[in-house]
């Protein structure tokens, strides 16, 4: 394989509690010697309960937060924000879409600024060209023309997780960060916004950071699984490799607390409480 | 897609007037606020049109008619409706030249308060740390004083004086500016669209001005709105004590205290001023307190 969009290596991070005028301060690692790397056109989920450290992982390799020690590698090229900056031409290669499509978006900006100000931000291009962008890259994400002067309220929780992700993606990035970007979203729109992140995968050779708690959509969309307990990866590998065969005991709860839905589940599972009722 | 778009695009006109037809409903609930809010425009047009509304001049003096009580009393002359001052000027004509004087030190003194209170907030509030804590310590330092007190003391430095007075109001209700501002920007810095703009390649002042700022403008409306009125007083106030603005600058406070010594003998001219500031102080109060609830989404109905 050929070098890698992402690499981590032994990424550490550690908040520093209180510290106030009564009491010492403690130390919270969030994120204890994390390493993987994601390949281009790949898509790596992260896995794990709310709380062990795939947020503060997602806020990393987006270079909002440095990472206490460990190597950030994106394209190859070692990152280091803390120390020596961030340039426009790193920043344009990581993107990110939350997981609340109702906080994410600023309630006083119109759509087509939403899409525009990245581009305004980081080329030089005149406003007509960024109109023009803003408006092919809506229509991308199943969005019309019609909502280009709308605000953020005017639409549904599917809809802004479009246009969030369109915002993420005016800017040409290699790496899309996607923390939980369908954990608020409901069922039907889910599918909706993972075929859609499944098409534009395709379409721009893009490479996807999902993070996730539900196991059901990991299964979907990753090609590896990287499994997350307190900080600490328990589990990583290949998709198939990790649900077909977990290792960890952590990992096997996780698959065991996962609901199955699929009717010879359900069949199996009314046939236990009949037969319970019967005895 | 199941997503539901409307059938017509509304134009972002209509928008800007559903938004204020919404805003006037909420505000029309309050029938104080529609009343403050009609005095006072009725205030402004006054003061815009003063030199054609007032009978006579504001420095005019009708030597021969001095004292004159107003025309409902006996010994009124319908030549001065609300009566003459001591020197012989009318009344009314300088109630009506005054209301400039207190709508431009309401307008000035807000527009600095609200200027460099916001500022320093916006600072305070996006960079925390130790920014944050020699900011907000000079505010708590200016708020400890009682703020009539500190505009005196601040007039008696700079000197007496209309603009004086005004930059010495400003400086005393600009902490208020400040913490607002400070609160709310903390609030929408954790916001996840702060942090989409940031990793979209905002700077810093992008950041605060553009991102931020917008969506902390409500509650810093309605203080604008109630420092407005408080600005009016406390101009009256350092006019009364003869540090504002100077006779016979015909500005109510000033007024006010140039006929104290009259308080038995023409209860007209103290009390004209003194009701021309109250009636207008009310009106904006009113106005405020409206704005209030109809901009707090805590408050918002349906």
């Amino acid at each position: 394989m050929s070098v890698p969009v992402l690499e981590a290596r032994n990424l550490v991070r550690d908040y520093h509690i209180g510290g106030g005028l009564f009491g010492g301060s403690r130390v919270v690692h969030a994120v204890k010697g994390v390493s993987f790397s994601v390949g281009k056109g790949k898509t790596l989920a992260v896995v794990g309960e709310s709380g062990c450290g795939k947020s503060t992982l997602a806020r990393i390799v987006t270079m909002i937060d440095a990472p206490t020690a460990g190597e950030l590698l994106i394209d190859g090229e070692k990152v280091d924000i803390a120390r020596h900056g961030l340039t426009k031409a790193l920043r344009r290669k990581v993107q990110i879409v939350f997981q609340n499509p109702y906080g994410s978006l600023n309630p006083r900006q119109k759509i087509g600024d939403v899409l525009a100000e990245p581009l305004l931000l980081n080329t030089g291009m005149k406003a007509p060209e960024r109109r023009g962008r803003a408006m092919e890259m809506l229509k991308k994400v199943g969005l019309g023309a019609e909502h280009f002067n709308r605000y953020p309220h005017m639409f549904s929780g599917g809809q802004r997780q479009r246009i969030a992700i369109a915002r993420a993606l005016m800017v040409n990035p290699s790496l899309l960060v996607l923390d939980e970007p369908v954990s608020a979203l409901d069922l039907s729109v889910q599918a909706q916004i993972l075929n859609l992140l499944a098409d534009l995968q395709d379409e721009f050779g893009l490479t996807y950071i999902f993070i996730s708690h539900d196991l059901s959509v990991v299964r979907y969309i990753a090609d590896d699984v990287m499994v997350m307990y307190f900080g600490e990866v328990v589990e990583y590998g290949p998709r198939e490799e990790v649900f077909a065969n977990p290792r960890h005991s952590y990992t096997r709860t996780l698959f065991a607390a996962t609901p199955k839905s699929d009717v010879e589940s359900i069949r199996a599972r009314l046939a236990k409480k009949a037969a319970l009722v019967g005895a | 897609m199941t997503e539901i778009a409307s059938p017509v695009p509304p134009k972002t006109g209509n928008l800007r007037w559903a938004a204020l037809r919404e805003f006037w409903r909420y505000f029309s609930v309050n029938k104080g606020a529609v009343i403050g809010l009609w005095v006072f425009v009725v205030t402004v047009l006054i003061a815009i049109f003063a030199p054609v509304l007032a009978p006579h001049s504001a420095e005019q003096v009708f030597s021969k008619s001095i004292l004159v009580p107003p025309v409902w009393q006996q010994g009124g002359s319908s030549m001065f409706i609300l009566g003459t001052d001591a020197v012989g000027r009318d009344i009314l004509s300088r109630l009506i030249h005054g209301a400039r004087f207190s709508l431009a030190i309401g307008l000035v003194v807000v527009t600095i308060a609200m200027i460099s209170g916001v500022t320093l907030g916006v600072i305070a509030g996006y960079f925390r740390g130790w920014v944050d804590a020699a900011i907000m310590r000079v505010m708590d330092i200016i708020l400890a004083f009682p703020s009539l007190l500190l505009a005196l003391v601040l007039v008696s430095i700079l000197g007496k004086g209309l603009f004086n007075a005004m930059l010495a109001i400003a400086l005393v209700l600009q902490p208020h500016f400040a913490r607002l501002a400070r609160a709310a920007v903390m609030s929408e810095k954790t916001r996840e669209y702060v942090t989409s703009a940031k990793v979209a390649g905002a700077g810093h002042i992008r950041l605060m001005l553009v991102t931020i700022l917008p969506n902390c403008l409500g509650p810093l409306i309605v203080q604008a709105t109630l420092s407005f009125s408080n600005a009016i007083l406390e101009a009256a106030a350092l006019g009364f004590l003869g540090l504002g603005a100077q006779p016979p600058t015909p500005e109510w406070g000033t007024m006010l205290s140039g006929a104290r010594d009259l308080i038995t003998r023409a209860w007209w001219v103290v009390t004209m001023p003194g009701l021309a500031i109250l009636v207008t102080v009310l009106a904006i109060n009113l106005v405020g307190d409206g704005l209030r609830d109809a901009l707090d989404p805590k408050l918002k109905r349906s």
